[in-house]
């Protein structure tokens, strides 16, 4: 079975700002449908991928195709962005605002469809300087999709949102994928992947260091689960341990493939497992794992 | 180019200039109450004043009897007699250029003391012996121009709308977008279809209908007030202020295509407004200064846009006669809006 052509094709991507690498030879597929989540910690060069992407800025070096072709001066109709840091003319209101950028396509959406999958009904005569946070991310959102794209970039869409607005802003970009919508996407938030993204590409440095599903890099990279236990444990016993352990913080932690087996192993050792307890692994862990607990300026 | 684009933003960046209650109260404000409070100060008073100082006079009583002032020095409408109490305070004002003239009002051989390094010292020394000679003497043969007088105020009001509409052109559209390309704004509709012309063509032809509108209204009411002497056509004058209103909007346009700091852009700002107001004869006549002063202000478009609205409305002239100006402005302004286009970005 051939692999369907990809809605974005990058290879060798490479952008140098003087003497700063910021993108250091990325390559990537995105199939149609799908949601890509670019992570990794401030500075690693999610921006500036995703700008490139989106055509804003060039690259110093590399390809990028969509939909097997170069881009030509019609990407910009048919793709949606929102980006992480922009502003929009103060004393329009929602209405106008929206109006206004529907005049700029030549086949937009319908005023009504993007009011509604927004949820700007309310919203339409508060202008744009008196929105919230969430408010604004949402109105950015519809203006992304005007343009009924095929492929939407959003570039940190739930930052500086709050747990309500990050869950409603999560629930409308779900209704967007299940329309069968191409969605690129960089995050902070481990959470907002796992409930967004299908595939994911962790970066550091300006380079992929890892790419996939989140369930199959969690696989890869921490195991499917980890035993907890309290620091009043005898250490010198899990030396004996056929596993790997480490010592953190406030606790002793396992990875483990298979939780019983290791009790049981545990139990030989005459470990004291009343302070025990298991946790599943996440996408956190495995970026922690990758770009490490040091912190990032 | 899309219409239907420049028409949105058009209309966009217009309701935003209309809603800015503080912008748009300062855009009429700003230019009414400078045209008012200038015009008030030139009006009827179409020659300089000098400060002569007498001594010794009380500062409650001033009067000339018992002086050896002359008669007619006395009534010299061109002068303000400053009463001093003596000599030495009298000196110090004339060492500090606050007065043009010092004279001892009783002396017998007609004192005067003038600090020869001021020139309106001299012009008031050359009154005050002026005034020496007996009445009806007649040293020269006196005419009287004819025709409709043509006020200070007249000469002097398209100078001030057209320095209005330079500050607000330039300011208006470089700042401006200099300020949304900082933002983000532009980096926003960088991501839609819209090409870099039709962006410039939206801006310059928000802010045109924007200073049309605040000329009109601050014409209408400074001519409720000063009752204007237009010799020529008031329709070919607005013309002409759209035209170089255009220009200069798209000479704002060429300094706003790259800066993406707020304050170099001022400083751009100041360095091309400046002479450009000194030198386009807003405030005085370049008549009689060094031929490589007039070049340089040729090359100005408010000159031209300046040069061929006095002719319109102080001598009547028509648009064959100011055919030239306006070909400078129109020709301006289309290579500054193609080269402002070409060196246009709209990322930080």
């Amino acid at each position: 079975m051939t692999e369907p052509q990809p809605i974005l094709e990058v290879k060798n991507l490479r952008k140098v700002y003087k003497t700063i690498v910021a993108v250091d030879d990325v390559s990537l597929k995105v199939h149609p449908g799908t949601c890509l989540g670019l992570l990794g910690p401030n500075g690693a060069g999610k921006t500036t991928t995703i700008e490139i992407l989106e055509d804003i800025f060039e690259p110093t070096a590399g390809t990028i195709h969509y939909k097997g072709q170069p881009r030509r001066g019609s990407f910009r109709e048919e793709v949606g962005i929102q980006f992480q840091h922009t502003s929009l003319l103060n004393y329009l209101t929602v209405k106008e605002t929206l109006r206004t950028f529907i005049c700029l396509y030549g086949d937009p959406e319908e005023f009504d469809t993007l009011v509604q999958r927004c949820e700007l009904g309310p919203l339409l005569q508060r202008r744009n300087n008196k929105l919230s946070g969430g408010q604004q991310q949402r109105l950015m959102l519809a203006l992304a999709l005007v343009n009924r794209p095929s492929l939407i970039f959003l570039d940190e869409p739930s930052t500086g949102l709050d747990p309500q607005s990050r869950r409603n802003l999560w629930q409308i970009v779900d209704q967007i994928k299940a329309e069968g919508k191409t969605i690129i996407l960089t995050t902070h938030s481990m959470e907002e992947a796992e409930y967004l993204c299908d595939e994911v590409a962790i970066m550091d440095k300006g380079r992929i260091i890892a790419e996939g599903s989140p369930e199959a890099l969690i696989k890869q990279y921490c195991g499917s689960s980890a035993i907890l236990l309290p620091l009043s444990v005898d250490t010198r016993k899990l030396e004996n341990l056929p596993y790997l352990w480490q010592q953190q913080k406030d606790q002793i932690r396992i990875d483990s493939d298979d939780i019983y087996t290791t009790i049981a192993a545990l139990s030989t050792l005459n470990i004291d497992l009343s302070g025990m307890s298991i946790s599943s692994a996440n996408l956190e862990d495995v970026f922690l794992q990758l770009t490490g607990r040091q912190l990032r300026d | 180019m899309k219409l239907q684009r420049i028409w949105a933003l058009f209309l966009a960046r217009n309701l935003e200039f209309f809603r800015d209650k503080a912008a748009f109260g300062w855009n009429f404000a700003f230019p009414f109450l400078i045209i008012v409070g200038f015009g008030f100060m030139f009006e009827g008073r179409n020659h300089q004043q000098f400060k002569v100082g007498l001594f010794p006079v009380a500062a409650e009583e001033l009067t000339f009897a018992d002086t050896t002032l002359p008669r007619s020095f006395q009534t010299e409408e061109r002068v303000q007699f400053i009463p001093l109490p003596g000599r030495h305070s009298g000196e110090e004002l004339l060492r500090h250029h606050k007065i043009e003239l010092l004279v001892d009002v009783y002396s017998a051989d007609h004192a005067y003391w003038v600090n020869d390094s001021s020139p309106t010292g001299y012009i008031a020394e050359k009154l005050y012996l002026a005034s020496f000679l007996p009445e009806n003497s007649q040293v020269a043969n006196k005419k009287i121009i004819e025709g409709e007088e043509i006020r200070y105020i007249d000469w002097f009001f398209p100078g001030l709308i057209g320095m209005n509409m330079m500050f607000s052109a330039l300011w208006g559209v470089g700042y401006v977008v200099v300020r949304y390309r900082k933002n983000g704004a532009l980096k926003r509709l960088k991501a839609t279809p819209l090409t870099p012309l039709e962006y410039l063509c939206a801006q310059t032809l928000s802010r045109i209908f924007l200073l049309m509108f605040t000329t009109a209204v601050v014409w209408l009411g400074s001519d409720l007030i000063f009752d204007f002497n237009i010799q020529g056509s008031l329709w070919l004058i607005f013309f002409l202020f759209f035209l170089g209103g255009l220009c200069l909007c798209s000479l704002g346009l060429i300094l706003a295509a790259r800066g993406t700091s707020e304050e170099f852009t001022s400083g751009v700002l100041n360095f091309i407004s400046w002479p450009m107001m000194f030198l386009s004869e807003v405030w005085f006549s370049l008549e009689g200064s060094p031929e490589w002063i007039r070049s340089v202000s040729q090359l100005f478009p408010l000159t031209h846009m300046l040069a061929a609205i006095r002719k319109v409305m102080n001598e009547g002239a028509t648009l064959i006669d100011v055919g030239g100006q306006c070909l400078f402005l129109a020709a301006f302004t289309a290579a500054a809006l193609i080269i402002a286009a070409g060196m246009f970005s709209w990322n930080d």
